[in-house]
């Protein structure tokens, strides 16, 4: 069930990687077998993959697919009907503590308080997770000068752009350090130049950090060749696996028509 | 399991992570509240209305005979004060959870609940930063109250503290298990309607129970099974320095039920699981 490109080299990410290389086999997220169903409507029929840690896996579908109803099963949000779900080993659902400790999460609508300043709404999560005060800032100051917006700690959130408004939502999800990271259609609304910048953003933490990414998304041009791609659609997991490899078993030159190919060209807009 | 998971240095949570985030919810309540005036300016002309206006007309037609805890023959005003200042913590619990439909609906509640702390205890926080507003409030109603003549023992405003933190813990939690039901803001209209007005006017706030049973026995059953007026009689010995122990047993038992029944609402194998895709997305 592994990606076969598992990486062998976790151990030489980022200074505060828990990671060690005996660990590496064990993936930053697990799904098997996961179904949901709201009343009669099956949004999600028995779903199986993995993200490995410092790999960043794409997961492709149209709105409706069901990627937001997976997302908001690994956030607890709502309750595991039938499967298990584990984040680095830990079962969602009998410590669902210690797996939350190692995930962060950029969600689809903007969770930010508008009416409260940068540091404000960095140090509100900071002691969600428990972290004192003295550390959140210090913690809250590093991202916000590696989103470029230190200068505008104190600025309330209702000011910034949409784009500026995405990274301090990473910068948020990254406080607490986690080793998996979950973003949710993270691009959506955003022009071209703001998405090109959160994507690349998002890859260096895969390289320079470790960090696991289940990046969701409906737009074939976010996904690249070396990434890995779960294609969901209407609920059903249709590929699973290296881009490349995804292409050769679809017989497509991209990801757009590998993607046509595979859900057997329906007449939906498939244009990003 | 401990060889095939990571990150496990620790499992539960230290003393000092609970009290870190106990403060950071209550602070972040604390700071929204800063930054919505209109609604403090509300939540005190709302009781200021009644009082100004309500009570001083209603003066001549009410007489208040010797109750306890009262020693000496009372004005109305006097009389109704307890009843606003339970019904400022009705309104506040009942908008702080309005807020959590708000702010489920906005996505702000998905950050609360994705913290790795238990879940219960994160709401129990939420309440708590909830009933800090409200007491706030109170305050604040308690001192220009004091301008119109209403002067409960200095002592008084001390011993009413315990009294209302046990009654806004009551009023949030009764409003959190009612917001798990809500699925829009717009029902929240309704709630207004149906659960706030009854609870008020059917209770010992604005008339002394005998009162009511002089008039209709069967309004005042309903009176006495309201937990509303157990928080108003609660309060009102307290700040006269008194204890109402059957108040006090009907509050802190109604706070348990509601506090139990709205952690289990939230609970993502049961309330929210049912209610389907927020938003509409999938």
């Amino acid at each position: 069930m592994m990606p076969s490109d598992a990486p062998a080299a976790v151990a030489s990410s980022g200074p505060d990687s828990p990671a060690r290389p005996d660990v590496a086999a064990i993936p930053a997220l697990s799904i098997s077998g996961i179904s949901h169903s709201y009343g009669a409507r099956r949004a999600l029929i028995d779903i199986d993959f993995t993200v490995a840690p410092a790999s960043f896996t794409a997961l492709l579908g149209l709105n409706g697919a069901g990627k937001s109803t997976l997302f908001s099963l690994v956030t607890r949000l709502f309750g595991i009907q039938s499967g298990h779900i584990s984040i680095f080993g830990h079962d969602i659902t009998r410590t669902p503590g210690e797996a939350l400790r190692l995930l962060g999460v950029v969600f689809q609508p903007r969770t930010l308080d508008l009416d409260l300043s940068l540091m404000q709404n960095l140090l509100y999560h900071a002691a969600l997770h428990g972290i004192g005060r003295r550390d959140a800032r210090a913690r809250a100051e590093e991202v916000l000068a590696r989103i470029a917006l230190a200068d505008r700690s104190a600025s309330k959130v209702r000011d910034l752009s949409g784009g500026q408004m995405r990274r301090l939502e990473i910068a948020r999800a990254l406080l607490h350090r986690p080793r998996l990271l979950l973003l949710d259609e993270a691009t959506v609304g955003l022009d071209v130049k703001a998405r090109s910048d959160i994507l690349s953003h998002v890859r260096q933490l895969v390289a320079e950090q470790g960090i696991g990414v289940l990046w969701a998304t409906h737009l074939f041009d976010e996904i690249g060749t070396g990434d890995n791609l779960v294609i969901l659609h209407q609920g059903r997991m249709l590929a699973n696996g290296n881009v490349s490899d995804v292409l050769s078993q679809a017989n497509a030159q991209d990801v757009n028509s590998a993607f046509m190919r595979l859900t057997g060209a329906q007449s939906q807009s498939l244009t990003p | 399991m401990s060889s095939t998971t990571v990150g496990s240095k620790q499992s539960g949570f230290s003393f000092g992570e609970y009290i870190v985030c106990l403060n950071g919810i209550v602070w972040r309540e604390a700071l929204r509240f800063l930054h919505q005036r209109e609604r403090f300016i509300s939540a005190l002309v709302r009781p200021l209305v009644w009082l100004f206006i309500f009570a001083a007309g209603f003066r001549q037609v009410l007489g208040i005979s010797i109750i306890p805890p009262y020693e000496t023959y009372i004005l109305y005003e006097v009389y109704i004060a307890p009843g606003l200042m339970a019904m400022i913590q009705l309104f506040n619990g009942m908008q702080s959870s309005l807020s959590m439909v708000y702010d489920r609906e906005m996505g702000n509640m998905r950050t609360l609940l994705v913290s790795p702390l238990p879940r219960g205890y994160l709401l129990f926080c939420k309440l708590l930063a909830g009933t800090a507003v409200s007491l706030l409030q109170v305050y604040a109603f308690l001192l220009i109250a004091w301008f119109w003549d209403i002067t409960p023992p200095t002592i008084g405003y001390l011993t009413v503290l315990p009294a209302l933190i046990l009654s806004g813990l009551m009023m949030g939690a009764m409003g959190m298990l009612i917001s798990s039901g809500i699925k829009q803001l717009e029902n929240f209209a309704g709630v207004m309607n149906f659960v706030i007005f009854p609870m008020f006017f059917a209770s010992s706030a604005l008339y002394p129970l005998w009162r009511v049973q002089e008039g209709s026995p069967m309004l005042y059953y309903v009176c006495q099974w309201n937990p509303f007026t157990h928080a108003v009689e609660l309060i009102r010995f307290a700040l006269y320095g008194q204890v109402n122990w059957i108040s006090l047993a009907v509050v802190a038992g109604c706070t348990l039920v509601f506090m139990v029944g709205a952690i289990f609402a939230y609970d993502p194998s049961r309330g929210l699981a049912r209610r389907g895709p927020a938003g509409g997305e999938t």
